[in-house]
């Protein structure tokens, strides 16, 4: 008895400090989320208003400008950011050599401080003296505004995080490629199937947990994109065509000091990617 | 190991051919991708005013002027925004390693009254958007409850909030739990109490994931831009993002691309040298996580 109390003071000794955190920095801000959405601060005084702060929000355009920006960004960024480093790491893992080296290189840009690539990527887009109007000029190709244009903002935006983004995609995925047995690709080249075959029936049903996993993780992370678009165009953008959610929160915090709009639209993400995730779960079940 | 492709396929003279066009497409894609920008960083910083901005670009400056790197060390008090960076970065480490080990080892060991469900609630943030809670955060920091004492423009705004890491005490209560308890009870045995086994059995053995952890820790300090931009608003507390992204505008360009390469190089150099445990430490992280 005496044993078992002691024990568990010791335990929560250890955990005193990381649980001191948690309840400081995540779970009590996640309640004021909540709260704060359902309530209005004007010159100090509190008051609760119901679903006012979600009906301000609605009327708002920028607020559906920032949804459809937000979704945009997130299927052109899958589209690269989930493609991309699949197909990368399948080639290098057939590579017998320079893995080392190409490992390096792909992963490179995430140890940059963000501020560095997303800055020079700003200078290549310069639609004057810019490096990829250049190349695109040289090769006879039609050039673009890039950043300057409301149509091409967005997938400016999208190529500058795939750039710096994709090394870590491209090595758990490579690790994961891995894992999987050769005597599986073995068995399916005795059995007659091509390359391609081998990617659909082994590879890709080897590695399916990690894949979907990550692809849940890349929705999350992406819709909550601010530092690209906000270095990139200054979070708006041409006529509000990089305006993104997370950014819009930032305007009605610290722009507008509207806090209880901000922690109402911040809990209309967490929904939105909470339904994500459910989706996740009740499919993977279903696989498995 | 077998991979998609085996070896005898390779060898064939077909294979061998297929192999090194590929290889050859592939090591020249990804320099100029991966190494191109960077080369443009590093020489854009050694370019004049005039020539960076040119029309065509230069592929090679027409002079080298390293005084272009002097100047916006000065000018954007690079110094400073290194220092502030590693400061912030180190003790985020420091915070981390202690608590966050000590958390995971007592979930993981030591099983507490509750400590499934402390261990699920602190899982449970994990399905949180860091995004979500920036503004009730900003609040806490501002004025911290009970205490009520005001964070931002302190290391602590920083440091703090990087133990509430469920990824963390996650990836270190899952290497953990696979320390056989026998050697637990061995060590109990021969009169160990719980620090003395953390320290001299779970630790020395968890090495790769602590590795895992301290490079997250740094790194994700180094990376980080919205907090920071939120709670370091005083300019000599400023890190390196925000620190160059509030200098920038008004600067030369040549001297601003100067600065991004002098802020790229710790980072860069670090994860050469310690390339090896990086890569390792991550697929390993990965796989077991």
């Amino acid at each position: 008895m005496r044993q078992t109390l002691r024990r568990n003071v010791t335990a929560h000794g250890f955990l005193l400090g990381a649980l001191l955190c948690f309840a400081l920095f995540s779970w009590y801000p996640m309640i004021r989320e909540i709260v704060m959405s359902f309530q209005r601060t004007k010159r100090g005084h509190t008051r609760w208003v119901g679903l006012d702060n979600l009906d301000l929000l609605t009327q708002d355009p920028a607020f559906w400008q920032a949804w459809r920006n937000t979704l945009l960004f997130t299927v052109l960024a899958l589209a690269l950011g989930f493609a991309v480093p699949f197909v990368v790491a399948i080639v290098l893992n057939e590579l017998r050599h320079a893995k080392g080296y190409l490992r390096v290189l792909v992963y490179l840009p995430v140890m940059m401080p963000p501020v560095a690539s997303v800055l020079l990527f700003k200078y290549f887009y310069d639609p004057g003296y810019g490096l990829f109007n250049n190349i695109l000029h040289t090769l006879h190709l039609p050039t673009s505004a890039w950043l300057n244009s409301s149509d091409t903002a967005m997938i400016s935006v999208v190529i500058a995080a795939t750039w710096m983004n994709m090394g870590g995609a491209t090595l758990i995925y490579l690790a994961a490629l891995q894992t999987i047995p050769g005597e599986l690709y073995e068995a399916a080249e005795l059995d007659g199937a091509g390359l391609l075959r081998r990617i659909w029936h082994v590879t890709i049903p080897q590695t399916r947990l990690i894949l979907s996993l990550l692809l849940l993780l890349q929705i999350v992370a992406t819709m909550q994109v601010f530092v690209e678009p906000y270095l990139l165009t200054g979070g708006n953008g041409p006529q509000g065509s990089t305006t993104t959610v997370v950014y819009l929160i930032y305007q009605y915090a610290f722009n507008f000091n509207n806090y209880g709009a901000a922690s109402a639209l911040g809990l209309v993400l967490l929904l939105v990617l909470a339904a994500f995730s459910a989706v996740y779960v009740r499919l993977s079940r279903n696989n498995d | 190991m077998r991979t998609l492709i085996s070896d005898t396929q390779l060898n064939r003279r077909r294979g061998r051919i297929v192999y090194r066009i590929v290889l050859c497409l592939v090591v020249g894609g990804f320099t100029l991708v991966f190494l191109g920008p960077l080369y443009w960083l590093v020489t854009g910083g050694l370019k004049t005013t005039q020539e960076v901005i040119q029309n065509p670009p230069t592929l090679f400056p027409h002079s080298v002027h390293f005084d272009t790197y002097g100047e916006a060390w000065s000018k954007m008090r690079m110094g400073r925004l290194l220092f502030n960076t590693l400061y912030y970065a180190f003790g985020a480490l420091a915070f981390q390693l202690v608590f966050d080990v000590a958390a995971a080892y007592a979930l993981s060991k030591l099983r507490p009254v509750l400590g499934n469900v402390i261990l699920g609630m602190m899982l449970a943030t994990l399905m949180i958007p860091s995004a979500v809670l920036i503004v009730p955060q900003y609040l806490t920091v501002l004025d911290l409850p009970l205490l009520h004492v005001n964070l931002v423009n302190t290391p602590w705004a920083i440091w703090l909030p990087t133990v509430a890491n469920a990824f963390n005490i996650f990836l270190l209560k899952r290497f953990f739990d696979s320390v056989p308890d026998e050697l637990l009870a061995a060590a109990s045995v021969d009169g160990a109490g719980p620090l003395r086994t953390l320290w001299s059995i779970i630790l020395p053995m968890s090495r790769p994931i602590l590795g895992v952890v301290s490079i997250f820790a740094v790194v994700n300090v180094w990376k980080d831009f919205l907090w920071p931009l939120l709670v370091q608003t005083d300019p000599k507390n400023q890190t390196l993002n925000i620190g160059i992204t509030s200098l920038s505008t008004g600067v030369p360009q040549n001297v601003v691309i100067a600065a991004l390469a002098i802020a790229s190089a710790p980072t860069v150099v670090f994860f050469l040298i310690f390339q090896r445990n990086i890569m390792a430490g991550l697929t390993a992280g990965s796989i077991k996580g």
